[in-house]
C-alpha cells in the first residue's frame, strides 16, 4: 500500500499528488514513468514522473481526470492508500551535452515537460519553455516552470493568457528568430507532438517526444505499447517512453490509444456507480 | 489384484458446449470412488519407471498406494514432501510426457492417470485439512528469490524448509507469476495459486510485491541489504511478433496481452476497470498450449468463430493433447498448415483480415520437427477482426542488463549450471523460464528446487569458511 502524502489541485481537471514510495523516489529520473492501481479492481495506469523528493520519499504525479481511475484517484486524500505504485519504469531521458534547449509542453504535458526542463537547467543547459494551454483557466505549473528555464513563453489558443496562439507557430517564431537550440523536447497531446516535429524536421533539430501508449504491466511483458518508430516496432515501456519525434508514427499512435475508447465510454465508473473504496 | 481396466477412469467435465461460455473450470476432478478405482490401475512397479520421469521426483507409487487404500491425506503428505505446488502440478503438468509416459500400464492401454490423481489429493487436503504451518527454526541466513512465478516459488518453499529467511521480489501486483496472468482460470483456478502462495507466507517466506528487479532495485543492490545468495525465476515475459505487417494494427494481440487483460486484470469482469475488446471473429497464430489458451478465451468471451493458425500439422502441434482434445470439443476451428504473411487493415486502423498462405512439410529441422514449406501461390484471406499472437516469448533483458557479471546466451536467455543452477556470477543462482526460454511449470519448479539445494550448498560452505 502507498501512501498519498500531499495532494494539490492545479486546475479543474489536473491534480498534482505526492505518493510515499521511498525505493521508487531514491531511483527516479526524468522522463522515466510509473504504473498505479487504485484498488483490487482497478486498472494499471502508467504515468510520468513529474518530480521526486528522496528525502521525503515521495514520487510527484500529476494527472488528468480523463479515465475511470485517474477520477477516482482524484477524489482521494493524503493519509488515503493506494494499492500499487511500481517504477521507476522505462529509460531515463539522455540530456547529456545539451546546450541550449527548447521544452514544449501541452496541456498537462507540462506536468512532465517540467522535470526534463529542471534536469536541463541543473545541469547547465541554457533552456526556454513553451507551455501552451487551451485557455486561462488551466494554465498549470508556471511559477515551477518559470524557476527552471530563461524564457518561459505561455500560449492559449483562445488569447485568454500570455501569447494567443498554438506552440508550434511560437517554436517556429523562436527558431527563426535565431535561437540556436540544439535540442527539441516536446511532450503533449499526440497531435501537439506530431505538429511540432514537423516544424522542427526542416532546420534538422533533434526532436524528442516522450510517449505515454496504453499498456499493462510496464516491463515489457504485454507488448500493448508497440509503437513504430522509424519504421521498427519498439515497446515504449522498456525501448522509450522517449523517442525520436523525427521517426514516430503519430497517426498509428493515435489510432490505438483511442483503441479502448468506447468501452471507457461505457465503463460505469466506480465512483459514479457507488461501489466505495477504503 | 489391481484393477486391469485397460482405460483411465474417466473425470468428470463440464459439458463443452456449456463451459466455452464461461471460465469455470473445465474437469471437475475425481470423487473418492473414482480416485480409489483409478489408483488401484497402479502396478506399483518396483523399479518406479514413473518417478524419473517426474522433474521434482514425486514418489508416485507410494502416494498412488495410499490413494488405493483410501488414506488421502497420506498419500497428500507423500506428493507434497517433494513438490511445492501439487494441486496445480495435477493440473497443468504435461503428464503424458513425463510421469505416465513412462507407465508400465500405457504399454497396453492408457497409463495410470497420475496427474488426475495428484489433483486429487491436493484438492483433497484443501478441502478438508486445515494446515497449521508452523514455521522452521531460522538459520540466519537471508535470500532474494526474484520472481513469484512457479521456479521462484518452488525455490523459495525449499529453502524456507531449510530455515532460511526468504524475500520474494515481485514486479507484478500479484504472485503466482504465469500461473496468475497467463494460465486462464478454466483450467487452473486463481484461488489455488493463491492458497499455495498462502501457505509459503505461513512458513514465513515474505513476498513483496511491485518490485522490478533491475528498475527498483538491482541485484547488487540486494547484496548490499544483506541477502547472501540470489534466485532469478524471472521467467519468459517478452512476447515475440512475427514481423510482418499490420501487426501494430488495432485488435492485434500478444498472447501475454490478451491473456494478462483476462486472467489477472479480470477484463473480463464488468467490476474490474481493465477495460477490453469484444471480437467475433479470432485468429489466434501458434500451436501451444497458449494459443489454445487465448483461442478458448476468446470463444468464451463471445467470439462466433476462433481459428488456431498453425504452420505444421496436427502431429506437430507442441500444446498438450488434452488442451487441443478440449479447444476442438468447444468449438476451436484449426487451420493447419497455414501461416500468416500479413494482417489487413480498415482505414480506421483495425484488424479486418489476416493473409495466409498455404504450407507443406519438408525435411525434419534442427527441432526434429519436419519443416513448413511455403506453397507459392495459395494466399488467401480469413476474415476476421482480432489476432493474437502466440508464438512464444524470451526472457526480460531488464536483470541481465544491469547485473554486472551475469551472462545470457544469444537468445537472452541467463547462462546456468544445468546441476545447480548457479550463473557465472557469484552467488546468483537463476532457474525456470529465465534459464531456458519458455517451457512448463513443474520444470521451472524443479529448476527452483535445484537451485534451493545448491544456495544451501553455497552459503553453508561460505558459513564454514
Amino acid at each position: 500500500m502507498y501512501e498519498i502524502a500531499a495532494k494539490r489541485a492545479l486546475n479543474d481537471s489536473v491534480t498534482l499528488m505526492d505518493i510515499y514510495a521511498p525505493l521508487v523516489a531514491k531511483k527516479a529520473l526524468p522522463g522515466q514513468f510509473i504504473i498505479f492501481r487504485i484498488d483490487e479492481k482497478g486498472e494499471r495506469i502508467p504515468l510520468t514522473i513529474a518530480d521526486q523528493d528522496s528525502e521525503k520519499g515521495t514520487v510527484t504525479i500529476i494527472f488528468q481526470h480523463v479515465g475511470a481511475s485517474t477520477r477516482m484517484l482524484a477524489t482521494m486524500e493524503p493519509g488515503q492508500f493506494i494499492y500499487d505504485f511500481v517504477g521507476p519504469l522505462g529509460v531515463a531521458s539522455h540530456l547529456e551535452g545539451v546546450k541550449r534547449a527548447c521544452v514544449v509542453g501541452g496541456g498537462v504535458g507540462c506536468a512532465i515537460a517540467y522535470p526534463q526542463a529542471k534536469a536541463l537547467h541543473a545541469m547547465g543547459a541554457r533552456v526556454d519553455i513553451i507551455a501552451g494551454f487551451r485557455s486561462k483557466d488551466i494554465v498549470i505549473l508556471e511559477e515551477e516552470m518559470a524557476a527552471v528555464c530563461e524564457n518561459l513563453y505561455v500560449t492559449t489558443d483562445d488569447g485568454t493568457y500570455g501569447e494567443k496562439g498554438f506552440v508550434t507557430d511560437k517554436l517556429k517564431n523562436l527558431i527563426d528568430a535565431g535561437n540556436d537550440y540544439d535540442l527539441v523536447i516536446a511532450i503533449g497531446p499526440v497531435p501537439m507532438m506530431k505538429f511540432l516535429c514537423k516544424v522542427t524536421e526542416p532546420y534538422g533539430i533533434k526532436t524528442v517526444v516522450s510517449l505515454n501508449p496504453i499498456m499493462i504491466d510496464g516491463t515489457g511483458m504485454c507488448g500493448g505499447c508497440r509503437v513504430s518508430v522509424g519504421g521498427e516496432m519498439k515497446f515504449a515501456c522498456v525501448d522509450g517512453p522517449d523517442f525520436d519525434g523525427h521517426k514516430v508514427d503519430f497517426d498509428e499512435l493515435m489510432a490505438r490509444n483511442a483503441m479502448y475508447r468506447t468501452q471507457e465510454q461505457n465503463h460505469e465508473c466506480r465512483l459514479v456507480g457507488g461501489a466505495g473504496n477504503a | 489384484m489391481p484393477n486391469m481396466s485397460p482405460n483411465k477412469v474417466a473425470i468428470p467435465e463440464q459439458d463443452p458446449n456449456v463451459r466455452n461460455k464461461n471460465f469455470e473450470e473445465v474437469a471437475l476432478g475425481y470423487t473418492e470412488e473414482m480416485a480409489v478405482e483409478e489408483a488401484q490401475r497402479c502396478l506399483g512397479c518396483k523399479h518406479k519407471p514413473c518417478v524419473a520421469g517426474c522433474p521434482v521426483n514425486v514418489r508416485i507409487p507410494e502416494f498412488i498406494k495410499q490413494v488405493a487404500e483410501g488414506n488421502f491425506e497420506d498419500a497428500y503428505q507423500i506428493v507434497k514432501s517433494t513438490n511445492a505446488l501439487p494441486a496445480v502440478c495435477g493440473r497443468v503438468c504435461p503428464q503424458e510426457t513425463q510421469c505416465e509416459e513412462l507407465c508400465v500400464r500405457g504399454k497396453k492401454g492408457d497409463p495410470v492417470g497420475v496427474g488426475r490423481l495428484e489433483r486429487f489429493v491436493a484438492d483433497y487436503h484443501m478441502k478438508h485439512v486445515q494446515d497449521k504451518v508452523t514455521p522452521p527454526g531460522q538459520n540466519g541466513h537471508k535470500v532474494a528469490v526474484v520472481g513469484a512465478g512457479p521456479a521462484g516459488l518452488s525455490c523459495a518453499g525449499d529453502l524456507a524448509m531449510r530455515g532460511y529467511k526468504v524475500t520474494i521480489f515481485e514486479a507484478f501486483h500479484t504472485s503466482g507469476g504465469v500461473l496468475v496472468y497467463g494460465i486462464p482460470e478454466f483450467r487452473l483456478p486463481k484461488a489455488i495459486v493463491g492458497k499455495e502462495v498462502g501457505a509459503l507466507r505461513e512458513m514465513g517466506v515474505d513476498i513483496e510485491t511491485n518490485m522490478v528487479i533491475g528498475k527498483t532495485l538491482t541485484v547488487d543492490e540486494l547484496f548490499e541489504a544483506g541477502y547472501e545468495a540470489v534466485f532469478i525465476g524471472s521467467g519468459a515475459g517478452l512476447p515475440t511478433f512475427m514481423n510482418i505487417e499490420g501487426e501494430t494494427l488495432i485488435g492485434v494481440y500478444s498472447a501475454n496481452e490478451y491473456l494478462t487483460r483476462i486472467n489477472l486484470m479480470r477484463a473480463y469482469d464488468e467490476t474490474f476497470d481493465t477495460p477490453l475488446r469484444m471480437h467475433k471473429r479470432v485468429a489466434v497464430v501458434g500451436g501451444g498450449n497458449v494459443a489454445m489458451d487465448a483461442a478458448r478465451s476468446a470463444k468464451r468471451l463471445g467470439a462466433e468463430e476462433v481459428y488456431i493458425v498453425y504452420r505444421r500439422s496436427m502431429t506437430e502441434l507442441p500444446a498438450r493433447q488434452e488442451e487441443v482434445h478440449h479447444a476442438v470439443e468447444e468449438g476451436i476451428l484449426f487451420k493447419l498448415l497455414h501461416n500468416p504473411v500479413r494482417i489487413l487493415g480498415d482505414e480506421n486502423k483495425t484488424v479486418r483480415g489476416i493473409e495466409c498462405v498455404e504450407m507443406e512439410l519438408g525435411e525434419p529441422d534442427a527441432s526434429g520437427r519436419r519443416r513448413p514449406i511455403v506453397k507459392e501461390g495459395s494466399n488467401f484471406e480469413i476474415e476476421v477482426d482480432a489476432v493474437i499472437m502466440a508464438i512464444g516469448t524470451s526472457p526480460n533483458p531488464l536483470i541481465r542488463r544491469t547485473t554486472e557479471g551475469l551472462e545470457a546466451n544469444r537468445w537472452g536467455c541467463i547462462v546456468a549450471d544445468e546441476k545447480t543452477m548457479a550463473t557465472t556470477r557469484e552467488g546468483v543462482f537463476a532457474g525456470g523460464d529465465a534459464v531456458t526460454g519458455a517451457a512448463t511449470v513443474i520444470l521451472a519448479m524443479g529448476a527452483g528446487k535445484t537451485a534451493a539445494a545448491s544456495i544451501d550448498k553455497y552459503i553453508r560452505e561460505k558459513a564454514e569458511k
